[in-house]
């Protein structure tokens, strides 16, 4: 029996091996780091590797919808049609180095559109460069993953505003617009929060303001008055910025104001805390807070064609970073369509020419803004806006 | 097995509300719905169908087993009543949607799952329909039990062959267009999923096959056994060992790079399982925070090579940084085993757990950001070289990994057989006794401990070095128990079972990817009905079966296991 | 012989260094704490409350651990998961859409009694089918395969209610009387921390003598002491335990209600950090010991509220509250070496174990 797989197995080989000789072609590939090659008919395949189930699944949802109404919109490359090969970041390193793989094992990809977290950004970004392919990012936002101190890789851009636009703004904002000169900080040990609340607090500081109290609590933690205690003990700070997500920042609302100290402190939170169910679980409590994002008023008449494509196929958005998954997938068309060479009705794409037309994006008009990469594949449009809750509703107040 | 009665009506009936109950419940977590996304046959059949028929089938297959023997009548009008019974409460479910708006309450009640209910159908005729297709694979699936059981089986198998390829499709695209590029694979699949004709002919090539094989085994029970055959004088152990020994050499090659980073996720688990087997498996020592070792190991490496701001810049590699890991890795194992040395049992596991809690939460903290990097985690850890070689491929990874798994195994056979292996176990048979035979409890339990850890250590530093970047959240609770589950699950104190139950617990999740928002959930599922169904473990050692059938015949004279 | 004795003199002396360390390290932070005294005493007065109230939960939530491990000497990792499903099943079916009409604010106490019913029949329910299907078959089999399946309980419970109530954070409406804050004396207290402390109080009384005295109580016991002789005695062993985890969880689904009183919103996840650090308050009190429940949830509440301000903070450490539970755990291993068998446990407990 044995035997028999084998002769069956070494005749497959043989055929493939067949197959491949017949799919050659005399373009000749001068791309110092390989080309990709479409025959006659077969789809352009771009991948995208986004948190697409779990608690976040939300997020990363959103922004594959953002790429597929951009594959729908761009219709065709050089009359190929658009492929996506969606896959699931699973918003961990482990998830991300594993989507990865599944990516670079696929020769037929020419670009990647992801991650959705940070945490997963950074062994992929590893991975995808090592391969020679190419990833943008919608949403990670960590410092980290364009500071080539850091973990910066040569096949790594991303349309989301880097935190320390986000952190600074909101400092500014405080200190500026607000008025105040004393505040705290408040993370949960996630490296997004964490992030955000350190810039929040050095910019605060570098503006002449003071920080009282910079300090933590855990993921799951319920019982937050001995923390705002110690903070309200502290100064008690004309300002509280904890830029925590949903379950912690409603406890941490809630609770600071049943602290003494704080009845007088101005509250604000972060991106993590903008939602229907935030709004629910900060209830009366977040009145007035303040909510530091991304500036989503975006408009425009490319923008109302997006958003009326995305209620027709998907409902309506469930996150912000759709428009940043749509500008990403422009940005790879628009340079596939530079670098592309056509050879009969066959298509072949450098893959160094395309990251070098990606990194050199520069006045591309997309939804978000106007995108300019730096050299380490910083390409958002930074407008940072902050929002107050009032009567329930996110009121846009600045700038 | 005692005999059981002939089933009567009321067990019918029993099973067809048993059968209802699971499938609402399903349907109500949105688990069908789901699943309902992903096609097994393309444009026909989808896995939330699988899942929203497999209960009815099941249990009119489980009781026309119980029926078929006494009264083969019954055996289909029972197959109905379970088909009937089994959608009557998702018809009341349709209707309830329908008339009110009980989405406010339980949100997976969309109207995308009433569709699916109906099958697009408006609600009488889709309810009707939903009946009838109950009914009629009640019956089906009962009927199997009149059939010959040659016919039975290649029904069965036939019908497993399409469930499972068209569950791995996506892998099986993969490797078939990376071996025989798209033409062939456009033949079989549609998008991702297998294309109806192929399924047909899957379908009947499972039949065959199960056709075929019970032709050879009859065959080879009419010529005699004849296990004992040798093949160019080898005995047929060896031959097996090396056709397993070239099959681990050539596995990256086989399995394409994706396939070899889940390959190497499971062997990352196997070595903590090894380790963990030795505290829990042969010394009996409940361990409940287990990635402590593991994240010191992970830490030691990445703050001794990292390139980044972090690391200590002396010149450390992988390869000379990894004796520190595992040494790092092992001090903590005999400095957690003191104090914990004079507990038993539970306090054991609570005290345990703390540490691998603690030991996550100071890498989390900001007190200890400045050395290791808090909440952003240790970045820029370079990947292990080999003479030259930077070992950046997974299918390069996969042979450190492997030697190092090799390693292990090998040490704990040799351990397992050793004198102090004989210690380890009499003291997990009972302390008191072990002390008064003049063990020595001490030394005995720090060594379990420190060798426990030292894998966990070695584990640790490969991880850190094959991601490149670690961050506190990678070791959480979580982790310790996968490892104690799957060694749980595999076996506890066999070998073999580390591997089988890295396999079930860490390599299949990743490979359905589909059931990631209910991965959990099947987890969890999957552990209760493995304990009830398998206590000893798919692959138990010799003692743990010997002793579960002295505990059976002991404690359960003549009462069904039910 | 002389071996053996050189090397337990090893172990004694390390852990004598290790508890001088421990000790060392908290008398000296709690100095500096002093003489620097960073908070008012106000603060120390809520803080202290804080973990009065926070430790009531976690005892109400340890005695379901305790009664159980008393009467089968497993842990039930699932009991957390009971914890969450009745407040949470309550609060989406009650108190949401009694709150939405108006009929909390109009009957409060009615209100809040519907809540609390709902609540422990739930957890009750979820407990006593918990234990028919995954525990129940295995009584006699290896102790780890029981707790393998309480933590494949766990998970399937936990994301149960998750896949029907969604992922998200769910508010938990305020109830007019218990909101705001009253003053006893001189210190001013939040009526929902008095609300829980009175309840954990009067529940475990009512526990106390529902197990001493009652007819389910003493079948209990006597199952807890030997099953084979307590089912010669005829009792119903089966029923008893069935009826432990029913007790167990209906305490577990008091703790859910004070615990969404106290705390305003609930998740589907809510139950698993309480269940663990309720497993640890009952291993802290002596696990099997009722009042040792309840001691080691009040100690482990206290120690998480008030031991990162009182010894940490004089250390100038940073966030020192995010290493509260380092701080409960390493108490944990210092009360087990002076006393492993805990606060109030017996040896027996031990030697059962």
């Amino acid at each position: 029996m044995t035997k028999r797989m084998l002769i069956i197995f070494g005749l497959l080989v043989v055929a493939s091996l067949i197959l491949a000789a017949c799919t050659g072609s005399t373009y000749k590939c001068d791309d110092p780091i390989g080309c990709v090659s479409y025959g006659p008919g077969e789809p352009v395949r771009i991948a995208s590797a986004l948190v697409i189930s779990g608690p976040n699944a939300d997020l990363g949802l959103d922004s594959q919808h953002g790429v597929e109404i951009a594959i729908e919109f761009q219709g065709d490359l050089f009359g190929h049609p658009i492929e996506l090969q969606a896959e699931d970041d699973g918003c961990n390193a482990e998830g991300g180095q594993a989507a990865g793989q599944k990516i670079v094992s696929d020769p037929t990809i020419i670009a990647v559109v992801g991650t959705s977290c940070s945490g997963a950004g950074v062994p992929m970004s590893e991975v995808i460069s090592e391969a020679g392919y190419v990833m943008v990012s919608p949403s990670n936002t960590a410092p980290s993953l364009t500071d080539p101190d850091q973990a910066w890789n040569p096949g790594y851009l991303r349309t989301a505003h880097n935190d320390k636009v986000q952190g600074k703004a909101m400092a500014d904002f405080a200190y500026n617009v607000l008025g105040v000169r004393s505040a705290a900080a408040i993370h949960d040990g996630d490296p997004y929060t964490e992030g955000l609340a350190r810039v929040f607090a050095d910019s605060f500081e570098e503006l002449g303001g003071t920080i009282v109290e910079f300090t933590a609590v855990n993921k799951g933690d319920t019982d937050m008055r001995p923390v705002l205690s110690a903070v309200a003990a502290a100064g008690p700070p004309e300002f509280l910025y904890y830029p925590v997500f949903t379950a912690e920042g409603g406890f941490l609302t809630k609770q600071a104001k049943e602290v003494s100290g704080l009845e007088d402190t101005i509250l604000a939170a972060a991106d993590g805390m903008i939602s229907d169910a935030a709004i629910e679980a900060v209830g009366e409590a977040g009145e007035g807070m303040y909510f530091s994002g991304p500036d989503l008023s975006f408009s425009g008449e490319l923008y109302d064609k997006f958003l009326a494509a995305y209620k027709e196929n998907f409902g309506d958005p469930t996150s912000v970073f759709h428009a940043h998954a749509f500008d990403a997938a422009n940005m790879i068309f628009s340079c596939i369509e530079e670098v592309g060479v056509q050879d009969g009705e066959s298509l072949h794409i450098g893959r160094q020419a395309l990251r070098d037309c990606l990194y050199a994006t520069k006045d591309f008009q997309g939804i978000t803004g106007t995108i300019t990469c730096n050299e380490y594949g910083d390409c958002a449009d930074p407008k940072i806006s902050v929002s107050q809750l009032q009567n329930g509703e996110y009121v846009r107040i600045w700038p | 097995m005692t005999p059981t009665n002939t089933p009567t009506l009321k067990d019918a009936v029993r099973y067809g509300l048993l059968s209802g109950l699971i499938e609402i419940n399903l349907s109500a977590i949105g688990f069908i719905l789901l699943l309902h996304q992903r096609e097994l046959v393309a444009g026909a059949f989808t896995m939330g169908h699988l899942f929203l028929f497999t209960a009815p089938i099941g249990f009119a297959y489980l009781l026309a087993k119980k029926t078929a023997a006494h009264s083969r009548s019954r055996v289909l009008g029972y197959g109905a009543i379970i088909g009937a019974l089994t959608a009557l409460p998702l018809i009341i479910l349709v209707f309830l949607a329908t008339a009110f708006d009980i989405r406010q309450f339980l949100l997976n009640i969309s109207p995308d799952l009433i569709t699916l209910l109906t099958f697009g159908q408006s609600v009488v005729t889709g309810s009707l329909i939903l009946l009838a297709i109950n009914v009629v694979l009640g019956m089906l699936s009962a009927a199997l039990y009149l059939l010959p059981p040659q016919w039975r089986k290649m029904a069965v198998s036939g019908l497993a062959w399409v469930a499972i390829s068209g569950t791995f499709s996506e892998i099986l695209l993969g490797r078939l267009r990376s071996f025989f590029g798209r033409g062939l694979t456009d033949l079989i699949f549609t998008g991702k999923s297998l294309n109806p004709g192929f399924a047909v002919f899957i379908l009947v090539a499972g039949a065959l096959y199960s056709y075929f094989s019970q032709r050879r085994h009859a065959r080879k029970e009419a010529e005699g056994d004849r296990s004992d055959a040798t093949v160019l004088s080898l005995p047929i152990e060896t031959i097996n060992k090396i056709i397993l020994g070239v099959v681990l050499l050539l596995l990256p090659v086989l399995l394409g790079s994706y396939l070899t980073e889940v390959t190497n996720n499971v062997g990352l688990y196997v070595l903590m399982g090894l380790g963990l087997n030795i505290v829990v498996g042969f010394a009996g020592l409940l361990d409940l925070g287990y990635v402590a070792f593991f994240a010191i190991g992970a830490y030691v490496m990445g703050i001794l090579t990292s390139e980044g701001a972090l690391g200590l810049g002396m010149g450390f590699t992988f390869w000379t940084a990894l004796p520190f890991s595992v040494l790092a890795a092992t001090l903590a194992g005999i400095l957690l085993g003191m104090p914990v040395l004079r507990m038993r049992g539970d306090y054991l596991a609570i005290v345990t757990l703390g540490f691998g809690e603690i030991i996550r939460i100071l890498a989390l903290s900001d007190m200890l950001k400045p050395f290791i990097g808090g909440a952003q985690g240790v970045l820029q850890i370079p990947k292990p070289s080999f003479f030259g070689i930077d070992l950046i491929q997974p299918g390069q990874l996969y042979y450190i990994i492997l030697a190092c798994v090799l390693l292990a195994w090998f040490i704990s056979a040799r351990l397992r057989d050793s004198r102090l292996g004989r210690q380890w176990m009499a003291m997990r048979e009972d302390e008191d006794v072990a002390e008064a035979m003049g063990i020595n409890l001490v030394s005995t339990k720090l060594l379990a401990f420190a060798t426990g850890a030292a894998f966990s250590g070695l584990a640790g530093a490969i991880f850190a070095s094959k991601l490149t970047s670690i961050f506190p959240h990678s070791f959480n609770l979580l982790v310790s128990i996968n490892v104690l589950s799957l060694i749980i699950v595999g076996g506890i104190g066999s070998l073999p079972g580390v591997v089988v139950g890295s396999l079930i617990l860490v390599g299949l999740p990743e490979l359905l990817r589909e059931f990631a928002e209910h991965r959990l959930l099947m987890y969890g599922a999957l552990l209760i009905f493995m304990m009830l169904a398998r206590p000893e473990g798919f692959w138990p050692s010799e003692v743990t079966k010997r002793e579960l059938h002295a505990f059976e015949e002991q404690h359960q004279p003549g009462t069904s296991s039910d | 012989m002389l071996q053996r004795l050189k090397e337990i003199d090893m172990l004694d002396l390390f852990l004598w260094v290790f508890r001088t360390v421990i000790l060392v390290v908290v008398v000296w932070g709690t100095i500096a704490t002093i003489i620097e005294n960073p908070y008012p005493t106000q603060t120390w007065m809520e803080t202290i409350v804080a973990g009065i109230a926070q430790g009531s939960l976690y005892a109400l939530i340890a005695i379901g651990y305790t009664l159980v491990y008393g009467v089968l000497f497993m842990i039930n990792f699932a009991h957390g998961e009971f914890f969450m499903s009745g407040i949470m099943t309550a609060t989406i079916f009650l108190a949401g859409p009694m709150s939405a009409s108006g009929y909390l604010d109009r009957h409060p106490y009615l209100g809040l009694l519907w809540i609390t019913l709902v609540t422990m029949v739930v957890s009750t329910a979820i407990a006593v089918l918990t234990e028919r299907v995954a525990y129940r078959p295995l009584r006699y089999a290896p102790r780890l395969v029981p707790l393998i399946t309480a933590i494949g309980a766990s998970f399937f419970w936990q994301n149960y209610f998750r896949g029907l109530f969604g992922s998200e954070v769910k508010p938990f409406p305020q109830i007019a009387p218990f909101a705001g804050k009253i003053t006893l004396g001189s210190i001013v207290v939040l009526k929902t921390h008095l609300v829980v402390i009175i309840a954990a109080i009067l529940m475990l009384i009512g526990l106390y003598f529902f197990v001493m005295k009652t007819k389910t109580g003493k079948a209990i016991r006597a199952v807890a002491e030997n099953k084979d002789v307590a089912a010669l005695m005829g009792i119903d062993v089966d029923r008893a335990i069935s009826s432990t985890f029913a007790l167990g969880a209906s305490m577990a689904g008091i703790a859910g209600v004070l615990y969404a009183l106290v705390f305003r919103q609930i998740h589907f996840f809510m139950g698993f950090i309480p269940g663990i650090k309720a497993f640890t308050a009952a291993v802290l009190g002596g696990i099997g010991s009722i009042p040792g429940a309840a001691l080691g949830g009040l100690f482990l509440g206290m120690f998480e509220s008030v031991g990162p301000g009182l010894f940490l903070e004089g250390l100038g450490i940073p966030a020192p509250h995010q290493l509260k539970d380092v701080i409960a755990f390493t108490m944990l291993v210092l009360v087990l070496i002076f006393r492993p068998q805990g606060i109030l446990g017996e040896r027996l407990a031990e030697e059962k174990a």
